[in-house]
């Protein structure tokens, strides 16, 4: 393998794990919510998926065990903010530091043990195709999943009647509601997608990026996803190419610490930080696109007048 | 039959004291099933969590130099959140603080006198609310959400803490290992007890009393509650937002480095990679416990620092993973957000018949 089909390889590999749980966050807030807690439904992901794996010794198990646990979180976001209408904030970060905390206690007797790695996809003649053929044909499967879950995001949203519900309930969801939507189902159901995405973006972390249980191995991520939703200015096409350029940023960052030239690692493990802190800067400066696009309702509780 | 929410003419003041007590209720109730799940013994485990830690002067001192942080930096959250400004890198300012007043006892080790601990302290809050003024510029200047930003400087403060220590602030004695030498002399605080009680309890204290006379009877309290609840009537009144931004990182931030520093130089005594267990998340559920109000910060911070220490007790005697502190304070903040939707709502059986006319009728 060349070194730069190496490098474009693990780049994918940091990138897919933001993009699956920032495509799902992208589709809660255009529903008008905001939810903090990527962070904590990831790691649940990450833990249940190990460990489901782990036990049945099966990594699709492990996929599946950790979409479900995103889901189950996400739900419980869901009760707060949409049937109790608590603040989207504070909710968010329960939801965060409660999935640090539960998915510590799960993982505790996982810690050390040896993981399953979820297969490479493998096609006879197109996999060995000379520079294109692993990095087209040979990735792994979630690899692909996060392609088609970003495409079926933005054809969704742009060109069908669902994607307009959901833009409608986030644009003014008072409107919405005097035309008949159900806001508060529609935002559950985006609230649950975007679990099922986080999930799957922590089981990428513990069955194909690092497969075995470290706590709090998300170290930010979910942060760094939803900054991403920000600087895609909610659009899923400019989503797709912020996470591949942080994912970029991040593969950098390790490489420089394994060349060994004089900048101290911790600078470069600290770049992923700076460089979200920076395209938040650059994108809010652009009044423009980050304010037409905005949902309108975005972080605001819907009470239906009875 | 329906259940549904049904909005209170007015917030309820009961509620709003019975919330927490309901929520903390609930924590337990949760704790014990979790235990028992765990196959350990729920009352004995819960005994161990919060009634043991209060049992023995020990762990009683324990408790109060943990609730110390937690009181410190959350009083400032408090504030802030009232200001509806979002400050959740309080993590990375408390390290910011320990840092900038650790410049001392690191550089000029030689200068012992009562004056040295003073611009210690000073150098903490300043550090802490310096580091806060990161976020502040960007939402204030560019309009950059303050929460990612905070947020991310959390990562970027532990990672040049961790550099500090194994860098160019590294122990040249310490046989390599990641500290700072240790302080010394007017460079700790003030001890007493059995050697772990310090001065920092007392600023938490002092701080959270001038804070609540500052909330109820100055013009900044009543402007930070014009501006966190009626932005709009804020606005109109000439408070201006930008100000209440910069005022809320400030104390907030100067708040938790301060808290920093006295962790550093209290029971730490040096820097390290690890100086918090999560104190400034932490104070943020304490912030929310405690009513977004200074004196309920304080019984709130109080409980929170139960959970560290039970935490530990249960690891110890029943080998619990310790994890059960992080899972508690979770519950903790979730139930409280939960319990504070009755403020505002009550909740109300409807007959589906009624919903059903409710529904047809265009009123």
């Amino acid at each position: 393998m060349s070194p730069y089909e190496a490098i474009l390889l693990t780049i994918i590999t940091a990138s897919t794990p933001l993009l699956l749980a920032a495509i799902g966050e992208l589709v809660v807030e255009r529903s008008g919510v905001l939810n903090l807690g990527i962070e904590g439904m990831m790691v649940m992901g990450a833990v249940c998926g190990f460990a489901a794996a782990h036990v049945t010794g099966s990594a699709w198990l492990g996929v599946l065990a950790a979409t479900f646990a995103g889901i189950a979180t996400s739900l419980l976001f869901g009760l707060l903010t949409q049937t109790l209408i608590t603040n989207q904030v504070a909710t968010g970060l329960a939801i965060t530091l409660l999935g640090l905390g539960l998915s510590g206690l799960i993982g505790s007797g996982f810690v050390g043990l040896p993981g399953v790695k979820l297969a490479n996809v493998s096609i006879p003649w197109l996999s060995d195709l000379p520079y294109v053929g692993r990095l087209i044909f040979g990735q792994d499967p979630l690899v692909y999943i996060s392609i088609v879950l970003t495409v079926g995001v933005a054809y969704v949203l742009n060109n069908t009647r669902v994607g307009l519900i959901i833009r409608a309930v986030g644009q003014n969801h008072h409107s919405a509601h005097a035309l008949g939507y159900r806001v508060v189902a529609v935002r559950y159901a985006c609230i649950a997608f975007g679990g099922a995405t986080s999930g799957l973006a922590g089981a990428y972390l513990s069955l194909v990026y690092t497969p075995q249980w470290i706590e709090n191995m998300t170290a930010g991520r979910g942060w760094i996803a939803l900054a991403l939703v920000v600087f895609s200015t909610w659009l899923p096409e400019r989503l797709a190419a912020g996470a591949y350029l942080f994912g970029g940023v991040w593969i950098l960052g390790l490489y420089a610490q394994g060349m060994g030239i004089g900048i101290p690692s911790q600078l470069l493990s600290a770049l992923p930080y700076i460089a979200t802190i920076l395209a938040l800067v650059i994108i809010s400066t652009n009044r423009r696109l980050s304010v037409i696009n905005t949902p309108a309702s975005l972080g605001q509780g819907f009470v239906p007048d009875r | 039959m329906q259940l549904i929410l049904e909005k209170r003419a007015q917030a309820s003041g009961l509620m709003n004291l019975l919330s927490p007590v309901l929520a903390i209720l609930l924590t337990v109730i949760m704790g014990g099933l979790i235990f028992a799940a765990m196959g350990k013994p729920p009352l004995t485990a819960l005994y161990l969590y919060f009634i043991d830690p209060l049992t023995s002067w020990w762990s009683i001192e324990e408790v109060l130099v943990k609730a110390g942080p937690l009181i410190l930096i959350g009083v400032g959250l408090a504030v802030c959140f009232k200001a509806n400004v979002w400050n959740i890198g309080a993590e990375g300012q408390f390290t910011a603080g320990a840092l900038m007043g650790a410049i001392i006892p690191v550089l000029w080790g030689e200068w012992q006198s009562p004056f040295a601990l003073v611009a210690m302290l000073f150098l903490g809050a300043l550090g802490g609310a310096l580091f806060a003024f990161i976020p502040a510029w960007l939402k204030t200047r560019f309009g950059v959400n303050e929460i990612l930003t905070s947020l991310m400087l959390v990562y970027i403060a532990q990672l040049l803490l961790d550099w500090m220590v194994r860098g160019p602030w590294n122990d040249p004695h310490g046989y390599n290992f990641p500290k700072s030498a240790s302080f010394e002399g007017w460079h700790l605080l003030p001890m007493w007890g059995d050697g772990r009680m310090h001065l920092g309890l007392v600023v938490s204290l002092v701080a959270a009393l001038v804070l609540f006379w500052v909330m109820r009877h100055t013009l900044k309290g009543f402007e930070v509650n014009v501006v966190g609840s009626a932005p709009r009537a804020g606005a109109f009144a000439g408070f201006s937002q930008t100000k209440m931004v910069w005022f809320c990182f400030a104390l907030s931030g100067g708040l938790a480095g301060l808290a920093g520093l006295i962790e550093v130089a209290g029971p730490v005594g040096q820097l390290q990679p690890n100086i918090s267990p999560n104190y400034g998340f932490t104070a943020i559920i304490v912030a929310f416990l405690g009513r977004l109000n200074p004196i309920g910060v304080i019984f709130a911070g109080l409980l929170l620092a139960i959970s560290y220490i039970g935490g530990e007790g249960v690891q110890i005697e029943l080998g619990i993973s310790d994890k059960t502190t992080q899972v508690f304070q979770g519950m903790l903040l979730f139930f409280i957000l939960m319990c504070d939707t009755l403020i505002l709502y009550r909740l109300k059986w409807i007959s589906t018949q009624s919903s059903q006319q409710a529904i047809g009728d265009p009123s």
